[in-house]
């Protein structure tokens, strides 16, 4: 229990995909106006990503590894297909978010007419796929890629209402005429990531 | 070559730059950009995936029905970054070890789709690999400018080659050590931003 936890505020403060790796900075920027769209990315993110992190990982486990074939056939025991997980990962990741729009489609207008654009959107976010090749460079088994699939979706959507929240404030002030708008954004970015630095000493 | 590839291949570098000015692929400028070896093969991937998507989106521009692009962009994409990452892996082992992820998140970096969407669905073949030429350049240009000046004030170095001998070595020059952790990326490309948007005021944004 204590290493899922562990795991858990690693990926959601450590290793914060926003302000430690900055993935899925474009989307980070550009929806980053309102806390309002801000918030509903954010749970849009943690869906995707918890759907499609343990998902990639099973696949990787039981088509993909070296050896994972086996369960077919005994003649592919020795298969080693792992250069395909690239492919077979945003493939994944585009079917799941086709369905995840679907179904917010069908069962929550009001949410489908806020998230709108930005669900299919999220296919190509980079969160979401980083999340899946860290998965893969770490060796996590199944319930751990189901925590971290939370974790970092977690973290990134704190990250971007965070953000959105300064950038709110931030329409009130005077910066010179060349760092206004994606300038100053990057300088509060920069900011926010130093002060989410000093979550590096914590450990369970 | 006309005006209209001229301008394919030369607006995104300074003008139309795709991290300063369109505000794609910034990710991947920042996390890698700590050494220029490093930043020159990222620039490589980004240059050639962008082109090589660009021609192949253009060919097939014609016979891809709407509803199915992404997916279409996002397989040919796919294919040509894990050609690269396998090249990569067999000719540079350490550096795409280093590069850990970096290399697979090209599939979604903004900017080869971005580009693939926004410029080969509507272009022939030949403009469309020069407009990929020139996004990868543009990008290279941010990428190769920081991963200079973080090196440089980092650790004394250019392309691992000592510049500035460093005081513990015997030299003079003392590190400094917040040019290697990331957010000095995002300060250093404001900088760059802040730059060009001065010597360009027409691109500054409105009130």
């Amino acid at each position: 229990m204590e290493h899922y936890l562990n795991l858990a505020i690693r990926s959601i403060f450590l290793e914060n995909m926003a302000l430690a790796f900055f993935l899925g900075m474009c989307s980070f920027l550009a929806c980053s106006k309102k806390v309002e769209t801000a918030l509903g990315l954010g749970v849009a993110v943690v869906f995707v990503q918890v759907l499609t992190v343990p998902l990639n990982n099973l696949i990787l486990t039981y088509l993909l590894k070296e050896g994972a074939l086996a369960w077919v056939s005994p003649a592919l025991a020795k298969a080693d297909l792992t250069f395909l997980a690239f492919i077979l990962f945003i493939g994944t990741i585009a079917a799941a978010v086709q369905v995840v729009e679907m179904a917010v489609e069908k069962f929550a207008p009001g949410l489908y007419t806020t998230l709108g654009v930005f669900l299919p959107l999220i296919a190509v976010n980079c969160v979401i796929l980083a999340g899946s090749l860290f998965m893969q460079e770490r060796d996590y088994g199944f319930k751990e890629s189901v925590v971290y699939g939370i974790g970092s979706g977690v973290g990134w959507a704190i990250a971007i209402v965070a953000m959105a929240a300064v950038r709110e404030k931030l329409s009130y002030s005077n910066p010179p005429a060349g760092l206004r708008g994606l300038g100053i954004t990057f300088v509060v970015a920069g900011l926010m990531s130093v002060a989410f630095m000093m979550f590096s000493g914590i450990q369970l | 070559m006309n005006k209209h590839h001229r301008e394919a291949l030369l607006a995104p570098i300074l003008a139309n730059n795709p991290i300063g000015v369109q505000v794609l692929g910034i990710c991947s400028a920042l996390a890698i950009t700590t050494r220029m070896d490093k930043a020159f093969v990222m620039t490589m991937g980004v240059l050639l995936v962008t082109m090589l998507a660009n021609v192949a989106v253009s060919l097939v521009r014609n016979h891809t029905p709407g509803s199915i692009r992404i997916i279409v962009q996002l397989s040919i994409i796919a294919s040509l970054v894990i050609v690269f990452d396998q090249v990569l892996k067999a000719t540079l082992y350490e550096l795409s070890l280093e590069l850990s992820v970096f290399v697979g998140l090209i599939i979604t970096n903004c900017i080869v789709m971005g580009r693939a969407e926004g410029y080969a669905m509507q272009n022939p073949p030949l403009a469309s690999a020069l407009d990929g030429i020139g996004n990868g350049l543009g990008y290279g240009l941010v990428l190769m400018l920081t991963a200079f000046i973080r090196e440089l004030l980092g650790a004394g170095k250019v392309f691992g080659f000592v510049v500035l001998p460093l005081a513990k070595d015997g030299g003079w020059y003392v590190p400094n050590g917040m040019m290697l952790i990331a957010p000095s990326g995002l300060f250093i490309i404001a900088g760059l931003i802040w730059l060009l948007k001065t010597i360009k005021p027409e691109l500054q944004d409105k009130e």
